[in-house]
């Protein structure tokens, strides 16, 4: 198997907490892994990303080359549209749809939702408004990281183990609503992928 | 053992604690923060008594570790490529005397300048020091040769250093551990004259690092990180150096058809590179940063075996590969499935809604607002460096660590009236102290605002060494008491801000002002963890 992933937001969103636990899961299993981060000035409210690989095989770029990416996850509409020329042909892109304002000249709504429509494989939701449902806003990146999860090659058992053990020292109380918020994000992928 | 899943700072940070490290030194700089900060939060750290403390910059850095080198024990020193020029004096003169216990200079390299101001690369350091140079591929790589590099360290008698790239540095892979080693017990030189560099004993240590040259090329050239790959389409020869290695092995899967030389040891391993020039028609150079390898081979007159790289433009001549780069140079088709949609807008960085650097510019653009051309701003290093950017607009320099303060001092010196220094609290202790002094020797007429928010902000928030001290300084430096005058930056302060800047760039001597409140990312940090 091989799984090119590019996770992308605005510096402070938190990328690289939905890129650990993926990462956790596919050490675990032994395969290898790569994951490249963004550190330094761009992470003052600068577009971030992560590249984020996985492979049963050795992976010598630390970076994802053009039309090569399996799936863009993006905590951010626009975000999630800077990195189409990395997507594969039949890749997938799963967004959140609450944009971050903090420029000028951002794009008007009636445009960015166009410009995403226009995608075929592609799952847009309101990941905050889910994760308030869930519980929480403070596990909205479980719930991004849960409808990514169709995508992942990884099994879904075992992010769930890696959320456990990630979170075992905060107490089974935050490892249930991690997985839950886990579980909600799956269900709208799901439903998206079977329209 | 289940390998750890490691950032490339990381894994040097966790070779250095294995291989029996006795302290880090280092000042923040991106992309090399992480290296001290994974140290400071090892428990061992803390069991073992491994200092990790911040350094006020990276000169002071290196003369601790080569201190710390002088009593026998292992000292590693980390830096971005630009604080490298910072240690300069300090790191050119530890090759002259070598070492006692073993030293591993860290150098990490910002090619397409992500975070930095220049792109210099630093193996010419290395180089012109004349030490051994250490470049990883990976991960795995940074481990096993900062491990192995505290041994050649000892074994060479001279610091080595491992330069990384920005990639390598941020980037996080599996990466096992090797056997823990004890820290090396206090002992000294036994030869007296070593680090006493008169220029009689000079003489006799540059001779024997001259004299060392030849082995330095002998290990280089046994090294496992040297690796010589057979291919068996001879039109090319490939020479490849740390993670443009992969760049180029991502393009063939399989296998590259063409022999390829893989660097990780400098100086070059000659005998290898002959094997390559004999067997194969043209040499192509894959190299993270300045055509270096390229140079050597080619030569000025260039003439004989043909030399692709950087220079002849094979590849671009600046910036970082990308395996899109390397495969378009070999011929490779890259994919353009879908282009980057209208709607998508530069979003460049920007200081935090809240920061204090942000009720300082927006009161130093009102004050200067009037004086046009009479009045300009110098800048630094640091979060504040962003108000070059639009709301503010509000520099005219930015060129290294405490230059803000001496340039603004050059100006005033040239007769532009009103010339004002913009300066962290980090970068002030870092190099702007001396700069000050200049200034009040002179009695300048320049107003120096030190923006202190009490902590190293754009590497992420690591302790300052002047907190708490600036005033202190200032006034022992010969700042005047009515001329230092320190501000809350908010929004409730803006008029009081306005006034005290405009009077002190009416002042015809030096000022200094200094906004104070901490830094909104490190207040929010602790109120995480209360």
């Amino acid at each position: 198997m091989k799984t090119d992933i590019i996770i992308s937001g605005v510096g402070g969103q938190g990328i690289l907490s939905i890129a650990a636990v993926i990462g956790e899961a596919a050490v675990h299993q032994n395969l290898y892994m790569k994951q490249a981060e963004v550190h330094g000035m761009s992470q003052r409210g600068g577009d971030v990303q992560s590249n984020l690989r996985i492979s049963d095989k050795p992976i010598f770029s630390d970076l994802i080359a053009k039309g090569k990416a399996n799936l863009i996850l993006s905590l951010e509409p626009m975000e999630a549209l800077r990195y189409l020329p990395y997507l594969a042909l039949g890749g997938w892109i799963v967004t959140n749809s609450t944009p971050l304002i903090n420029m000028t000249d951002y794009p008007d709504a009636e445009a960015l939702q166009k410009a995403l429509n226009d995608l075929p494989n592609i799952v847009v939701f309101d990941v905050d408004k889910i994760a308030k449902e869930v519980g929480s806003t403070r596990v909205s990146n479980m719930v991004m990281l849960g409808a990514a999860t169709p995508f992942l090659g990884i099994d879904y058992e075992e992010i769930e183990s890696g959320i456990k053990r990630i979170f075992e020292r905060k107490g089974p109380d935050i490892i249930a609503l991690n997985l839950k918020a886990l579980a909600a994000g799956k269900k709208i992928a799901d439903a998206s992928i079977h329209i | 053992m289940e390998k750890m899943l490691l950032l490339g700072d990381e894994a040097i940070a966790q070779a250095a604690l294995d291989a029996g490290l006795s302290g880090v030194y280092a000042y923040p700089g991106t992309p090399s923060t992480e290296i001290t900060e994974y140290i400071q939060s090892s428990p061992k750290s803390r069991t073992d008594n491994i200092h990790c403390k911040w350094s006020a910059n990276e000169k002071t850095a290196m003369e601790a570790a080569l201190g710390m080198s002088f009593a026998g024990k292992r000292a590693l020193v980390c830096m971005k490529h630009v604080g490298v020029n910072v240690a300069a004096d300090a790191f050119m003169n530890a090759a002259v005397t070598g070492i006692v216990g073993g030293l591993v200079f860290v150098a990490a390299d910002d090619p397409s300048m992500h975070s930095s101001q220049n792109e210099q690369d630093s193996r010419f350091f290395g180089q012109f020091a004349l030490i051994p140079i250490l470049e990883p591929s990976n991960q795995q790589e940074a481990y096993d040769m900062v491990y192995e590099g505290f041994e050649l360290s000892e074994h060479c008698g001279v610091p080595v250093m491992l330069r990384i790239t920005t990639r390598l540095a941020h980037s996080r892979s599996g990466v096992k551990q090797r056997p823990e080693m004890p820290q090396n017990e206090l002992h000294f030189s036994e030869n007296p004259r070593q680090f006493v560099l008169l220029p009689a004993n000079a003489r006799v240590q540059y001779q024997k690092l001259l004299t060392a040259q030849k082995d330095f090329l002998k290990y280089s050239e046994e090294s496992i990180f040297n690796t010589y790959y057979e291919g068996l389409d001879k039109s090319r020869g490939i020479v490849a150096s740390g993670i443009a290695y992969n760049y180029l092995m991502e393009n063939y899967p399989e296998g590259c058809p063409y022999p390829v030389l893989k660097i990780g040891q400098y100086p070059l391993p000659e005998k290898l590179l002959h094997k390559m020039a004999l067997e194969c028609k043209e040499l192509v150079v894959l190299e993270e940063g300045y055509p270096l390898i390229e140079d050597a081979l080619k030569g000025v007159l260039g003439i004989g075996l043909k030399v692709r790289g950087r220079k002849d433009g094979f590849l671009p001549r600046a910036g970082e590969f990308n395996p899109d780069i390397v495969g378009k140079a070999f011929g490779f088709e890259i994919p353009e499935n879908r282009p980057v949609p209208e709607v998508v807008k530069m979003r460049p960085p920007s200081l935090c809604v809240g920061c204090g650097h942000r009720d300082m510019y927006e009161a130093l653009n009102e004050a200067v607002a009037d004086k046009a051309d009479e009045c300009k701003v110098f800048s630094d290093i640091g979060c504040y460096t962003l108000g070059y950017l639009p709301p503010f607009r509000s520099i005219d320099t930015c060129v290294d660590m405490g230059a803000s303060i001496t340039m603004a001092k050059g100006a005033a010196d040239a007769g532009l009236k009103y010339p004002v220094a913009v300066i962290g609290d980090s970068t002030f202790t870092h190099s702007g102290m001396t700069s000050l002094l200049d200034a009040l020797n002179e009695n300048s007429p320049i107003t120096v605002i030190i923006s202190d928010n009490e902590t190293t902000g754009m590497t992420g928030g690591q302790d300052s060494s002047g907190t708490g001290k600036l005033e202190a300084i200032c006034l022992g430096l010969g700042v005047a008491p009515e001329h230092l005058h320190v501000l809350v930056p908010l929004k409730k302060n803006h008029d009081e801000m306005v006034r005290i800047i405009r009077q002190e760039m009416d002042y015809s001597g030096t000022s200094v002002i200094i906004p104070r409140r901490e830094c909104i990312q490190t207040v929010g940090k602790k109120n995480r963890f209360k």
